[in-house]
């Protein structure tokens, strides 16, 4: 069952990714900005939010494993945590990518940027502090208060950014409506998040089960270490 | 009799393993139980969760009816771990009087001038405590201990690291505690000394209790007689 | 909560280590900033700068002292005595905290008048609000260093792991702080509608309760 939903997940994932691709190629106007760069734009805002929406599940996953003990949640939001950094990894690489046409340099000391950047480096030593836990029930509760405490940073940022100035383009999906681009690039941009969240969800439920099994082999081993 | 500390049902995990399971356990006031097993049956555990230092992850442990993480509960308690908790750059008569204020001991300096000299450190009361032998040491932290006049006393190992005048000192306090009616829990390797101040034993191995009751004259006479009768050969 | 702080900071005054580091330390980065740009040189503004190169060197001075706050109490395994104390988790976080707070004052105005001295720079103008700002930046470092000190301590690199956390959880402080500082040194007076100042003390009350909340989690498991 498990399996069939996963295979399933790439295929839309696949899928949706090549039906962006073609409408990039075929129908919509490239852009004056350059050839190459704007495509990946779609990605890349997909990339953002299915990063922030794993953050989210991530925190929630941890509060529950902090209210419950349940492992579960604990491998849920290892999974999920993990996925959505590696999304919002991506999204950077994309975005800088972006960048170059677009405002002519890699990386802008731009505060959406910068704020993002410290949200990849919040969520890095999340997992640096998961790999370096060996107990498996220190490491939950370490890494819940770490998730709980890095997702509210981030909340905090992204609050107090209005003080600060802003180049990038004002985001797609919005607090201040609309953005910088037209209705048009709406479709792609649902598309491409649809095809990076069901690839997002995909990996998760495998770095879950990755993460559940060490856990069982961790018993094991334990259980061999007591006679 | 009332029981004095109650262990209901505990299960402690490490991940998916097991350390503890099912333990059910009640120790009477006055009682003084040796808690025996072997390296990794789970005594450490077990004795933390008593003193409320980790949480069971089921079940509950309750003293005199109240839950464990109670401050006024904790008040009750006196723990001796592995290590001897003694801060390296505070004096003895420092280090006491810091713990008899977290503890809300009454009349502090009285109380810390007694234990410094129930355990013969009167003379180095303003020594810091890294300049102090390794003797020296283990006494300031059997004072430390007894210092609030805990109801219930938890030793981990008692016996294993202290040397021979701080187990003299150890076993006049702990006979004193004794007659006045007070609960001592501790775990042990050495099983005579430890057999000869319990009243009761339990015995822990892999994670569940195999025996608890009183102690019986076999115990004392042939030490090895418990692990053959409700060890695993 | 006192009695912990004081314990903490008696026991610092004994030997003083981290206060001593701390110290050498900061003066050597304001040492070696002096290589990255000529002070002398009349087309550089200083005053532009400074903010930034205090915090910075701050936060430097920050991690190396904040590293000894649990440290020292996993020593003797002094914080199984302090968790079995009848005193609540929050009392010692706050007691710890305000021990480093204490430990961190002391370091920076030191190194503050410092900085004067090397940099040419007014640092009495605006005297009371710089400390009012000092202050307001150094709570959250204290708060933020305890707190993650008791996630890293019982870590196999807890010396490297605690400024990878720490560094990124501060920035929103850091940057208001270093944004408030250069404006003072500017000779620009502090206003109470600055949003700088509100984001530093919304900062530190949001996350200084936080981090209250959280620390039960952290201590006992």
């Amino acid at each position: 069952m498990a399996q069939q939903l996963k295979y399933g997940l790439a295929v839309v994932s696949a899928a949706l990714a090549f039906w962006v691709v073609y409408l990039v190629a075929t129908t919509l106007p490239l852009e004056v900005q350059g050839v190459g760069a704007y495509q990946n734009f779609y990605f890349h805002v997909g990339s953002f939010i299915t990063a922030f929406s794993g953050f989210f599940l991530g925190l929630a996953a941890s509060i529950l494993y902090l209210k419950t003990g349940n492992f579960k949640y604990d491998s849920f939001a290892a999974g999920v945590n993990e996925i959505a950094l590696l999304f919002a990894t991506t999204g950077l690489v994309m975005g800088s990518i972006w960048a170059r046409y677009a405002w002519g340099v890699w990386w802008a000391w731009d505060a959406r940027l910068t704020s993002m950047l410290l949200c990849w480096l919040v969520y890095a030593g999340y997992l640096m502090l998961r790999t370096s836990v060996e107990e498996p029930s220190t490491r939950a509760r370490l890494s819940a208060v770490l998730s709980i405490f890095g997702c509210m940073i981030v909340l905090f940022v992204y609050k107090s950014i209005d003080w600060y100035r802003t180049q990038h383009p004002s985001a797609v999906f919005g607090f201040r409506g609309g953005g910088g681009f037209g209705p048009g690039i709406m479709y792609p941009v649902l598309l491409a998040w649809g095809s990076t969240l069901c690839l997002g969800i995909l990996l998760a439920m495998v770095r879950m089960e990755q993460a559940e099994m060490s856990r069982e082999i961790d018993a094991l081993r334990r259980q061999v270490h007591s006679y | 009799m009332s029981a004095a500390l109650e262990v209901s049902g505990v299960w402690k995990y490490y991940g998916d393993f097991p350390a503890l399971r099912d333990i059910v356990l009640q120790v009477n006031a006055g009682s003084t139980l040796a808690l025996l097993g072997r390296n990794g049956a789970g005594k450490t555990t077990l004795l933390r969760i008593l003193a409320g230092l980790s949480k069971p992850s089921r079940g509950s442990v309750t003293i005199e009816g109240a839950d464990v993480r109670r401050e006024a509960t904790r008040r009750k308690i006196g723990v001796l771990g592995h290590g001897i908790s003694l801060y390296e750059e505070l004096s003895a008569a420092e280090n006491l009087s810091l713990f008899a204020k977290l503890y809300g001991v009454a009349n502090p300096e009285k109380r810390v001038e007694e234990m410094l000299g129930r355990t013969g450190l009167e003379r180095v009361r303003d020594g810091l405590a890294r300049e102090f032998s390794r003797g020296m040491r283990q006494r300031l932290a059997v004072a430390r201990v007894f210092l609030h006049d805990p109801e219930i006393l938890i030793l981990d190992e008692p016996f294993t690291a202290l040397d021979d005048r701080a187990i003299a000192v150890l076993q006049s306090l702990l006979n004193e505690m004794h007659a006045r009616g007070r609960t001592v829990i501790m775990s042990t390797h050495q099983l005579r000394e430890a057999l000869e101040l319990a009243t009761h034993v339990a015995m822990i191995q892999r994670g569940q209790i195999v025996y608890a009751g009183e102690r019986r004259q076999e115990m004392l006479d042939d030490t090895g007689w418990l692990y053959r009768t409700y060890g695993e050969a | 909560m006192w009695t912990i702080a004081a314990k903490d900071l008696r026991s610092e005054f004994r030997t003083r280590e981290a206060i001593n580091a701390s110290l050498a330390f900061s003066i050597t980065i304001l040492v070696l900033f002096s290589f990255a740009f000529d002070p002398e040189n009349p087309d550089i503004k200083i005053d532009e700068l400074a903010g930034g190169l205090l915090w910075m060197v701050y936060s430097f001075a920050a991690a190396l002292a904040l590293n000894r706050t649990f440290a020292r109490e996993l020593q003797n395994d002094c914080l199984d005595a302090l968790l079995a104390a009848p005193i609540p988790q929050s009392a010692l976080f706050l007691g710890k905290t305000l021990a480093n707070f204490a430990l961190l004052l002391a370091i920076e105005i030191l190194s503050l008048a410092a900085f004067g001295i090397f940099y040419h720079v007014n640092v009495l103008e605006h005297l009371a609000s710089l400390l009012l700002v000092i202050v307001l930046g150094t709570w959250p470092m204290a708060a933020m260093g305890t707190f993650f000190s008791a996630i890293t301590v019982n870590l196999r690199l807890r010396e490297l792991m605690l400024p990878v956390m720490i560094y990124p959880a501060l920035v929103p402080a850091l940057l208001a702080a270093i944004s408030l500082t250069g404006g003072l040194l500017h000779g620009d007076p502090l206003r109470v509608d600055d949003g700088a100042l509100k984001i530093l003390v919304s900062f530190d009350i949001i996350f200084t309760s936080v981090a209250v909340i959280l620390i039960d989690f952290v201590l006992v498991g």
